[in-house]
């Protein structure tokens, strides 16, 4: 188990003040000059050789991300945009980290920013969380009054923070989603290329990064890539927060080493599984969009990106979504069908009309009422979706079912025959 | 997606002006974008609108976008687009239920039956006193601590049906509700106690200093031949 001292987020429950005062004595803004008297390649540098991969969902390498950018600004102005846009139904550790240690994002923003030559950053934040983006503005003014950030701040990088928000759109979590909406359009997912870092916000070379991506950049730095690097497992370093909901006996966020064994996760920080680890059904290991995996799997599978892979599921956003055998796992998948089609954003054929339909199919399947041809249909249908759109959405639409489909298929064929027999009768 | 439209003409208000305040505020907000991309403040502004009348209404859609130099039809397709905008009015205390598979998981449809029972049968639909309304709605975020429920700007956490029961008959009888878990909990610890961040060293001011920023060494250069 992760030590307490190698833990980033220390205020993860809000015990102590998000305050400025007993941020810094958490160690935060702890010296910060010093890390930007590294340089922007150095900083970079260090993001890439400690491994750390964005905690948004996709795993991409941030240090290789944050190398994308141009090494000298032109006309255009760069710009960071972070990405608090957490609507991945499991997902709720940005929300923690926003309310709870939100000079963490600060001095992040500005690490990151320096480190792309950028002098403004927009923080986008959900619609809902109202009372977290006034947290984190109280966090924003803080840093401004005591000259942390701002025009000729004590740190010598001219930096503007601006806390933006949505209003209840889980697209406008896709980067260019949410570059769209912070330009006051519809969030409508942009065809790539140009990637965000040539033709990002406003037109400018763009950065995109999850909150807690960014949040972890100082203490990264501060303690040095080997650290972080030697935390979790080759590829898949460093630690993680961790979001355990459904059914177990203490649902919790906590922060942990990355390729913890996922029944570890389970019995140490939440009472272990409702009933115990034998009444598991499945679990969505990490986010509504990534499939599930039966107990089977879950037994002894590890909690990292290439783990979850290499069982045809995936890490995500590390949102646990605990099942047991009490659950209707039809319906459960069903209702997240409903989730996909009400958050399409109907730009691409495949996935408004298809998130649609699928959900309509899964619907019959909760009752039975379908042929079992159609579970094969179904499962051409989502693959007909996947990879056919513009953004990830109509691909997070189509894996949950097609994980049902793969582990599940006896029980919806059940569903299927109990229902006939009954119509029969 | 959701096929969303502004209220029937019937319903409509005859006008809308931000108070005095919001006003000010706007010109605030406006400026934290860029010269040129003051379109950017759109749901801010729209949102401001909605806390002021409880509802975006056509007049609140044109003036906002004369504030903002916009076209109507791109203040409309914002307005329409993003589903916190409530384009009718709704009560005084707008209640959302989450019934995302999480939530779903831990016994929202509980909730919900609570609210049915005490506010209105059908969602979306102002109760008798014109107190309440209420909606299902997709994922809040908060699913250690499912399932929840928002009211205005605040969330409230590990509930259950008689929980609901009692929040909503609180506010009915004018009682102040305390946001967030309704149990022991103080937010995503797990219940009864965290299981980390139980050591000291962590907040007595002792990691201060204690790690020196250093610059990696270079890399190795690479051998001939290698």
């Amino acid at each position: 188990m992760l030590a307490d001292k190698d833990r980033i987020f220390t205020n993860l429950y809000g015990f102590q003040s998000p305050g400025l005062e007993a941020a810094k004595k958490r160690g935060q803004w702890d010296n910060t000059k010093a890390i930007l008297e590294l340089g922007p390649e150095t900083i970079v540098d260090i993001m890439k050789k400690s491994g750390l991969r964005g905690r948004g969902g996709a795993g991409f390498p941030t240090g290789l991300k944050w190398s994308f950018m141009p090494k000298e600004v032109k006309e255009r102005p760069h710009y960071l945009v972070v990405n608090a846009d957490e609507s991945e139904p499991g997902t709720c550790k940005d929300r923690d980290i926003m309310r709870n240690d939100p000079h963490t994002l600060v001095e992040g923003c500005l690490v990151a920013s320096f480190a792309m030559r950028a002098h403004a950053c927009y923080i986008y934040v959900r619609g809902e969380f109202i009372r977290e983006r006034e947290a984190l503005q109280r966090a924003v003014d803080e840093a401004y009054a005591a000259r942390l950030i701002g025009k000729n701040n004590i740190h010598g990088w001219d930096f503007d923070l601006y806390v933006h928000h949505g209003a209840g759109a889980y697209i406008c979590g896709e980067e260019t989603a949410l570059l769209e909406s912070l330009e006051g359009k519809k969030g409508q997912p942009r065809l790539k290329p140009p990637f965000p870092a040539n033709v990002g916000l406003y037109g400018c070379p763009t950065t995109v990064n999850n909150v807690e991506s960014i949040a972890v950049a100082p203490t990264i730095i501060r303690r040095g890539a080997d650290w972080f690097a030697g935390i979790g497992r080759p590829n898949n370093t460093g630690t993680k927060v961790f979001c355990i909901s459904g059914h177990v006996n203490k649902p919790c966020n906590v922060e942990e080493e990355m390729g913890i064994p996922l029944r570890e996760l389970i019995d140490k920080h939440c009472g272990g599984v409702r009933g115990g680890w034998d009444n598991l059904l499945a679990v969505i290991p990490g986010g509504a969009s990534v499939p599930l995996l039966p107990k089977s799997i879950c037994d002894d599978v590890l909690m990292d990106f290439d783990s979850l892979r290499n069982v045809q599921s995936g890490l995500g956003t590390a949102a646990v979504i605990v099942m047991d055998k009490s659950t209707d796992v039809i319906k459960a998948i069903q209702r997240l069908a409903y989730f996909y089609k009400h958050e399409s954003c109907g730009q691409c054929t495949p996935c408004r009309e298809g998130t649609g339909w699928m959900w309509r199919v899964m619907t019959r399947m909760v009752k039975g009422d379908a042929k079992v041809s159609e579970i094969d249909l179904l499962q051409e249908v989502s693959k007909e979706i996947e990879g056919h759109t513009i953004c990830a959405l109509g691909d997070a639409a189509a894996w949950p079912i097609q994980g049902l489909i793969r582990h599940f298929r006896p029980e919806i064929e059940k569903r299927i025959a109990d229902f006939s027999k009954m119509a029969a009768e | 997606m959701s096929l969303r439209r502004l209220a029937p003409p019937e319903i409509q208000p005859a006008s809308f002006a931000f108070t005095a305040e919001n006003a000010q505020w706007a010109e605030a907000t406006i400026a934290k974008y860029p010269p040129g991309r003051q379109a950017s403040a759109v749901i801010s502004l729209l949102w401001r609108g909605q806390e002021q009348e409880g509802w975006v209404s056509h007049p609140m859609v044109e003036s906002i976008a004369r504030m903002l130099s916009m076209p109507f039809i791109r203040v409309l397709e914002v307005a329409t687009f993003y589903t916190m905008f409530n384009l009718e009015p709704v009560g005084t205390y707008l209640v959302q239920v989450c019934t995302t598979t999480p939530c779903w998981l831990r016994g929202s449809d509980a909730v919900v039956a609570a609210c049915k029972k005490h506010i209105h049968p059908h969602e979306k639909t102002v109760s008798e006193d014109g107190k309440f309304s209420w909606m299902e709605v997709e994922c809040l975020g908060a699913c250690v601590n499912a399932p929840m429920l928002q009211i205005g700007s605040d969330f409230y956490e590990d509930i259950d049906g008689p929980i609901t029961e009692q929040l909503i008959a609180d506010l009915r009888a004018g009682k102040a509700i305390k946001p967030g878990p309704q149990n022991s909990r103080n937010s995503s610890e797990p219940e009864g106690g965290a299981t980390t961040l139980t050591d000291v060293a962590l907040y007595d001011g002792s990691v201060i200093g204690k790690f020196q920023v250093q610059a990696p060494p270079p890399a190795e250069p690479k051998k001939p031949g290698a």
